[in-house]
């Protein structure tokens, strides 16, 4: 055996199986719109991985990713609109409810390589600009919670204000076509599918990458002990900011896909409820694992749309329940069950949970 | 002129709402790090405290002052529930109190949906309430007048209570030194737990205040945890008159922003004053100084 | 690094809370070499010094390594300049290997793509530093899982690996067993040879062992300095560690840096 397939055996056998649940088991056995369900669940794990990399590894409690999901989806959506108007027409809504011009800001979008450029970029940006602000002057851990719900609640109600603009509380929908190909086409559906499986199996393996590197364990370090790091000659707010901006652009390329997945964007999709929602899927399946958050968020998506179609207001509870159990009883999520189950030592990297008072 | 009046006391209204959401947090966070995301669902409970305490005693006017108490106790009765089972097992875990806290919100939530149903219900202000007050210099609205009464009543108590009675002298020696606290024998333990039956009683009476200002819903505290949050933080930990300066503070710049701008956009910029502002004091307003290293 | 020999100086340095002043206008100056011990009772200034020093607490005055001006800088900075300390507690990566620590702290100018890979074999440094601090053995441990002492001679690696010229051990012997002090003792004489060391340290038996000269802090200020046998005789000193009570335990400074 090569020494990588040695060292790392159970990661790549990881990465096999989600390869073929999602490229060989899923198609074969769901109906086409099962599968863009499951897309759509595919999108809220990217998001996912993201948080794993900075609230798991980075310390960082991010309860605004719904706003670099939200940016990405929402630039996505500026293009398909514009695209679906054709060159120089005006979508729909705007006839409807503005004055039928198409503002300065939306014309960019009208280009796909913006467009595609703008998914990361935009949230890259918001979030250096944000963590480093914050990052930078020390401020405390529960400060940067705050701060970053306070600016997913402020992007949706900004997006509900400007009903001419964003298309208001009903966000942007009514897609026909992505990139040319049309929505309607099982087989483009299909193939929407693909490529956010396959974006996923990337970000995954990026991640993989940053936690084996020398990076990823001094944002451990930082984690864990933040001054001890500075005395080391690092700036923490570097590493930190670093580890933000990245997990915003999981977020939005996540956002993108979603959109023409679901054929639909709305501020129910990024503000307070919905950031605090992506934590959960982290949490239970294990915030500073590898794969752990994916599966999370996308166990946490299923059992939600299951339970939501039957007893509407069980899952609303049973969120809440989620929540309180695991978070306070099992800070390690399924990793610390199974831990108790094989009673071995953890691995290196899991986050010895009394030690988060060091960031407040 | 008149303009320059109606914008100043709109903002005052609002600070005075902000104060009396945040007040209690404040406290809490500023003793125990507790990040609690429900309270804003004690404020939910204060308010339909004052529903059903209106469908009993009828009069408006009475049920006001029966409101306030007992909308007291059921905040504070609900913090003290939320500190015995599952806080108190967490403190050294600050960041992951959030998460379960708003855990226990998305309970309180539904189970207020499935009590009083989903439609919002409404609370009678008294007769004496429902009008204006003629200030000379402008007309305001009786019911805003009262909140900021009520928020100045509830900040004035407050400090009164912290300054002069033991039980603030084991608050704020807590604040400063947990540690030293306990040396000196204070029982800690005894004192969280009053503080949060003090933090979260202040939720419930602002959660009675609010029903003169509009219906009451299940989700009449996720509009306001949000804000109250960022008072916290622009004010800083531990002292209630950084509390009442952000309150105001953010109030009137809220105010002032929604007059030039739109209220979705005076919401973005306030954030920005927020951010901004910590880059000059990373620790808010004021803050305890204690001699740890973040 | 230079030549020339290093050497710390410090004049009028002076340290506020709130008004309170915690370290009150000392100069002293440590040369290459002279392995130099800082004492004091509680609330002297002695880690409020050290902050002062490696940027952690906004100081006036001047503070030099050679002929840079330390005062001013960012804590980071200050630390790439060759400047580094330890904690009281120590304050190692519990979550990280024993290798692993040493890795980070090595590593402060790695650049990005270094940064992004993992690492290959074991640099040598890092090899001779596990050598020096008697931890070959322990590398792929897990820092938590190391003893009080072991994880202060990592603290101590930590500084080693990365060639700090000036070493500020904040009391590196707290808690060791006398067989532990002794070889944390002749590790300090062995690495101070060459750099700047200041311990500050509360253990008197200790510091007759291994110091080789002494400077005595009280109230924010230098009350005497010299050798061991000088410092001892001083009648000042033994007034203020025989004498008197302790100064205010509410401004104590030298407790709670964790």
């Amino acid at each position: 055996m090569t020494p990588i397939v040695r060292r790392h055996g159970a990661t790549l056998a990881g990465f096999a199986a989600v390869a073929v649940a999602l490229f060989a088991v899923a198609p074969s056995v769901l109906s086409t719109f099962r599968l863009s369900l499951l897309g759509q669940f595919v999108c809220f794990a990217m998001v996912a991985v993201g948080i794993g990399l900075a609230w798991g590894r980075g310390g960082m409690l991010t309860l605004g990713q719904g706003v670099y999901f939200g940016l990405g989806a929402y630039v996505m959506a500026m293009h398909m609109k514009l695209d679906d108007a054709g060159p120089g027409g005006v979508p729909d809504f705007m006839q409807l409810y503005g004055n039928g011009e198409v503002p300065l800001w939306w014309e960019p979008f009208r280009s796909p390589v913006i467009t595609l450029v703008a998914v990361a970029a935009i949230p890259a940006a918001v979030a250096f600009v944000l963590g480093w602000a914050i990052f930078r002057r020390g401020v405390r851990g529960a400060y940067f919670a705050i701060l970053s719900q306070a600016l997913a609640a402020a992007f949706a109600i900004l997006l509900i204000g400007q009903q001419a603009t964003t298309g208001g509380t009903n966000g942007l929908n009514g897609f026909r076509s992505f990139f040319g190909y049309d929505l309607f086409d099982p087989v483009n559906k299909r193939m929407l599918f693909f490529i956010a499986s396959g974006a996923l199996l990337l970000m995954l393996l990026a991640a993989w990458q940053l936690y084996r590197s020398r990076y990823g364990e001094l944002l451990v370090a930082v984690r864990d002990q933040e001054q001890r790091v500075r005395f080391l000659g690092y700036d923490p707010a570097l590493v930190k900011t670093v580890a933000y901006v990245i997990a915003a652009v999981m977020a939005g390329i996540g956002g993108a896909l979603f959109v023409p997945i679901a054929g639909i964007v709305s501020p129910d999709d990024v503000g307070v409820v919905p950031s605090i929602g992506f934590l959960i899927g982290v949490a239970i399946g294990g915030r500073a694992t590898l794969f752990g958050p994916a599966l999370g968020a996308l166990i946490v998506a299923w059992a939600e749309t299951s339970l939501s179609e039957s007893f509407p207001s069980m899952w609303t509870y049973f969120q809440g329940v989620l929540f309180v159990v695991v978070v306070a009883f099992l800070p390690r999520g399924f990793a610390s069950v199974s831990a108790l189950w094989r009673r071995r030592p953890t691995p290196a990297t899991e986050p010895a949970p009394q030690r988060q008072e060091a960031t407040v | 002129m008149d303009a320059l009046f109606a914008q100043l006391f709109a903002g005052l209204s609002l600070g005075s709402v902000l104060l009396l959401a945040a007040l209690g947090l404040a406290l809490t966070f500023g003793q125990m790090g507790v990040i609690n995301m429900a309270h804003g669902e004690f404020m939910m409970a204060g308010a339909y405290t004052a529903f059903v305490v209106q469908s009993v005693v009828g009069d408006a006017g009475l049920s006001l002052f029966v409101s306030l108490p007992a909308g007291f106790l059921v905040g504070g009765a609900l913090g003290v529930l939320l500190e015995a089972t599952l806080l108190r097992r967490m403190y050294h875990r600050p960041l992951d109190t959030l998460l379960v806290t708003w855990g226990v919100a998305l309970i309180l939530q539904q189970l207020a949906r499935d009590i009083f149903g989903a439609p919002n219900v409404e609370v009678r202000a008294p007769g004496w309430l429902s009008g204006n007050v003629d200030l000379g210099l402008l007309q305001v609205s009786s019911a805003r007048l009262f909140i900021i009464v009520l928020s100045v009543a509830a900040v004035v108590g407050l400090g009164v209570l912290l300054k002069t009675s033991p039980l603030g002298r084991r608050i704020r020696g807590t604040v400063q030194s947990r540690d030293l606290a306990e040396t000196v024998g204070v029982s800690t333990r005894a004192t969280d737990r009053m503080t949060f039956f003090i933090g979260s009683g202040l939720a419930g009476v602002a959660g009675v205040a609010l029903t003169l200002l509009g219906s009451t819903g299940p989700t009449l505290g996720t509009n306001y945890i949000v804000d109250a949050f960022l008072v916290v933080v622009a004010g800083g930990i531990g002292q209630i008159k950084g509390c009442v300066i952000a309150a105001f503070g953010l109030g009137t710049l809220q105010a002032a922003f929604e007059y030039s701008t739109t209220a979705s956009l005076a919401k973005v910029a306030v954030l920005v004053v927020v951010v901004v502002f910590l880059q000059a004091r990373p620790q808010g307003i004021f803050s305890v100084k204690t001699r740890s290293l973040v | 690094m230079s030549m020339t020999a290093d050497y710390l100086e410090l004049s009028d340095v002076r340290v506020e809370f709130d008004g309170f002043r915690a370290v009150d206008g000392v100069s002293l100056t440590v040369l290459q070499g002279d392995l130099r011990f800082l004492i004091g009772p509680n609330g002297a200034g002695k880690t409020t010094l050290v902050d002062a020093i490696t940027g952690l607490a906004r100081a006036a005055g001047s503070i030099r390594f050679g002929r840079t001006e330390l005062l001013g800088r960012k804590a980071h900075r200050i630390a790439r300049l060759g400047v580094g300390r330890t904690f009281q507690t120590a304050s190692v990566f519990e979550d990280l290997s024993v290798l692993q620590n040493l890795d980070i702290a090595a590593g402060a100018e790695r650049g990005p793509v270094t940064m992004l890979r993992a690492r290959g074999r074991t640099p040598e440094r890092i090899d001779e530093t596990l050598e020096t601090v008697g931890l070959t053995a322990h590398r792929d441990l897990k820092a938590g899982t190391l003893s009080h002492g072991q994880k202060q001679w990592l603290e101590i690696g930590m500084l080693l690996v990365r060639d700090a010229r000036v070493l500020l051990l904040d009391e590196p012997v707290a808690g060791m067993s006398g067989e532990e002090r002794t070889r944390t003792g002749e590790l300090l004489r062995r690495v101070g040879a060459d750099r700047t060391v200041v311990v500050v340290e509360h253990d008197m038996d200790f510091m007759r062992s291994f110091a080789d000269s002494v400077t005595v802090l009280h109230a924010g200020s230098v009350l005497s300095e010299g050798s061991v046998a000088e410092v001892q005789s001083d009648p000042r000193v033994q007034e203020v560690y025989l004498g008197t009570a302790p100064t205010d335990a509410a401004n104590d400074s030298d407790e709670a840096v964790a």
